[in-house]
């Protein structure tokens, strides 16, 4: 998973150093061919279909399977769509709002779990069972619980209450293994040297595990931004997000250039996002380890 | 209980002339304190006062109890019961920022986000010390540990020493009353520990703040302090100068951990003017100079030690004798083991078990030194030492002895 260099930072730059002086090749000295290829293979397969949405998304043609030139159209005709500006809008209030309770809730918990010594375990299973259970299942119920049994209606309120509940158990992992992973004594030799409780959470825990909460507050926002499935499930009349939109105009109309181009899109912001959030977390690690190398003959 | 008093001895003391002021006011004291983590006794009724100024060990084996006192001291953890005072005032109960002592822990603790510097710092800004005070505060300190050059590196850029000597700065930039010590030495490698040792005791001579060191390193122990306090079980055994705890150790536990000891179980035969006649098992004359306030009787049963180094190994059918009024035996060597600077010699005595002799390769060896060969062993009585008689209840507790 993309969010493990979050996690430990400082393996990364570790890692790496190791790595270096190895040769590039194998140790007969011969290319391990059938290796390569299916290196080769998997990339093909991850990447072609995405690589394949992006160039048609630029194409002038309205058929998707023939190119006639090179065209931003299709992202003009997205721009005026009052359907898409509104789905858009919709999903990002969405996936802000999401976020932020997550993030807020979760690391709050997070530090209320880190005082509960018994049942560790238990305390993990049941936090990670959330991110296993299928999403139509978890459409469902979800759907039963929010509008027929509180009463939320349709729309923003039960799209939010939802996103929230399948974002939530993630933010807490992410913290919650930072918190686990940091030395106990560094808040001690905090109020040690005089800073009181809010004091050392300030100075000392807060930047500690801040890494964490921005990678927990980044998936927060992607899992939300990405959701079809149970979104389904909660969109009212007028609230649609733009993964449900996508999907009904596809499953209506066909595979438009519209579509595509939104599409490409939607990956643009994800990607972007994941790799901001990935970048930030470990630049600082991959400095500290640089300089560390620096360090070591004096 | 001479064991248990942390007065000095009377006597000639090397020490004493290292130790600033044995009678400076109490600077920790730590009085009848208990502490038990759920089933079991970690602390078992402690009392010790450090003066202000002294360099005071805490030693003991993993478990004893040093630890979870001296975080008793800094206020991490509360005692169950009894008093710790800092300039004579209870701090039970207050926290542990309020508390004017600093800590250098054993995994160092520095904090991984900010420089050197910042973390040098932390302490005197939270004392809202600021601008040029701050700044010179800082570096004075970052000079006191020679670390000036490196005040903006993380320390995750720095080797063991280097962050082990940023962890005393920091500490010791808020001036406190008291520097705490947990086996600060504990991770680094044996030749950097040496410096480390050498360079704590310039420290604490240079900023002159008391220093309570918790060990398990006995040659730390004896090497760095003024005093030591030697624990085992949750108990102080003794309190005393390095010479002390060595020379006259109080219980068969401080003989067994702290060097080699050779202990036999005697019986006493007589007293006379202070010097007990005793009679053991193997040894042929087995005389001991009683500590003062301890009495013994006639047939009690109690055990002396000493120490291999005070042996001295004669040809059992040679001309040379040991003087006279030694105390003397004759044995068969078992074992001999060249150790360049001295031999150890490993003697079975007659009457079952053996003592153990490091004989200074200061003259060439005879060949009396060879195993199954008979030999004679005899050490002035001044340094045969009465141990306390084993104290009723504490049968169940682990006794540490090096003696095979």
């Amino acid at each position: 998973m993309s969010a493990r260099p979050a996690l430990n930072p400082g393996n990364d730059a570790a890692g790496a150093r190791e790595n270096a002086p190895r040769t590039r090749r194998g140790r007969g000295g011969r290319r391990p061919w059938a290796l390569i290829a299916a290196v080769a293979v998997v990339f093909a397969f991850l990447y072609a279909p995405i690589l394949w949405l992006a160039l048609v998304s630029f194409n002038d043609s309205r058929t998707v399977s023939r190119f006639t030139g090179f065209s931003t159209r299709w992202y003009a005709e997205l721009v005026v769509d009052e359907r898409v500006r509104s789905a858009l809008g919709l999903t990002l209030r969405l996936a802000l709002s999401s976020a932020a309770v997550c993030t807020v809730v979760g690391t709050l918990a997070a530090f209320g779990l880190r005082r509960v010594f018994r049942g560790r375990g238990l305390w993990t299973v049941l936090l990670s069972l959330p991110l296993v259970v299928p999403e139509v299942v978890m459409g469902v119920s979800l759907l039963a619980f929010c509008v027929k049994l509180a009463g939320i209606p349709l729309g923003f309120g039960a799209l939010l209450a939802a996103h929230v509940a399948f974002s939530l158990s993630f933010v807490v992992v992410v913290v919650r293994s930072r918190l686990a992973g940091m030395d106990l004594r560094l808040e001690e030799a905090a109020a040690d040297l005089g800073a009181g409780p809010l004091t050392a959470f300030r100075t000392v825990t807060l930047p500690l595990v801040a890494p964490a909460v921005v990678a927990g507050a980044a998936f927060a926002f992607l899992l939300s931004f990405d959701d079809l499935v149970i979104s389904s499930y909660l969109t009212g009349v007028g609230s649609t997000t733009l993964p449900v939109f996508i999907y009904g105009q596809a499953s209506k109309r066909g595979v438009s250039p519209e579509i595509v181009a939104l599409s490409t899109l939607m990956v643009a912001v994800s990607a972007a996002l994941l790799l901001v959030g990935v970048a930030a977390v470990s630049w600082r690690a991959r400095r500290a380890g640089r300089r560390a190398e620096l360090a070591l003959p004096n | 209980m001479p064991g248990l008093t942390d007065e000095p001895p009377g006597g000639f003391h090397p020490a004493e002339e290292r130790t600033p002021d044995t009678f400076a006011p109490v600077e920790v004291g730590i009085y009848g304190v208990e502490k038990r983590f759920s089933d079991q006794v970690a602390v078992d009724g402690i009392d010790l006062r450090v003066h202000e100024g002294e360099f005071f060990s805490v030693l003991g084996p993993s478990g004893c109890g040093k630890t979870t006192l001296l975080r008793m001291v800094a206020g991490f953890v509360d005692p169950d019961a009894g008093r710790i005072e800092l300039d004579g005032v209870d701090m039970v109960g207050v926290p542990p920022y309020r508390r004017d002592v600093n800590t250098v822990f054993q995994s160092y603790a520095l904090f991984p986000h900010m420089s050197v510097w910042d973390n040098v710092a932390y302490g005197l800004r939270r004392k809202r010390v600021k601008g040029s005070e701050l700044r010179e505060r800082v570096g004075e300190h970052l000079e006191l540990v020679q670390l000036s050059a490196f005040a903006k590196r993380r320390p995750a850029e720095l080797s063991g020493g280097q962050q082990q000597r940023v962890a005393i700065a920091r500490a010791l930039a808020a001036r406190p009353r008291v520097l705490l010590l947990d086996e600060p030495l504990g991770a680094l490698d044996a030749k950097l520990r040496k410096q480390m040792q050498i360079e704590l005791m310039r420290i604490q001579r240079e900023v002159g703040t008391t220093f309570l060191y918790v060990t398990h390193d006995q040659e730390e122990a004896l090497v760095l302090s003024h005093r030591v306090a030697v624990m085992n079980a949750g108990r102080v055994e003794q309190v005393g100068y390095p010479e002390d705890v060595y020379e006259r150790p109080g219980t068969r536990f401080v003989a067994g951990f702290i060097g080699t000891s050779n202990i036999m179980d005697a019986t006493v035969a007589g007293v006379e003017s202070g010097v007990v006649e005793l009679t053991a098992d193997g040894v042929e004359r087995l005389r001991a100079t009683l500590p003062e306030r301890r009495a013994v009787r006639h047939g009690q049963r109690l055990a002396v030690t000493v120490r291999p180094e005070k042996l001295h190994l004669y040809d059992a059918d040679g001309d040379e004798q040991p003087p006279a009024g030694w105390c003397s035996l004759t044995g068969t060597v078992a074992d001999v083991v060249y150790t360049g600077m001295s031999t150890q010699y490993v003697v079975d005595v007659p009457g079952g078990g053996s003592l153990v002799a490091f004989v200074q390769n200061a003259r060439r060896i005879s060949d009396a030194g060879t195993p199954g060969q008979p030999v004679r062993m005899a050490w002035d009585p001044e340094f045969t030492v009465v141990l306390d008689a084993e104290p009723a209840g504490r049968a169940e507790r682990e006794l540490v002895e090096e003696v095979r």
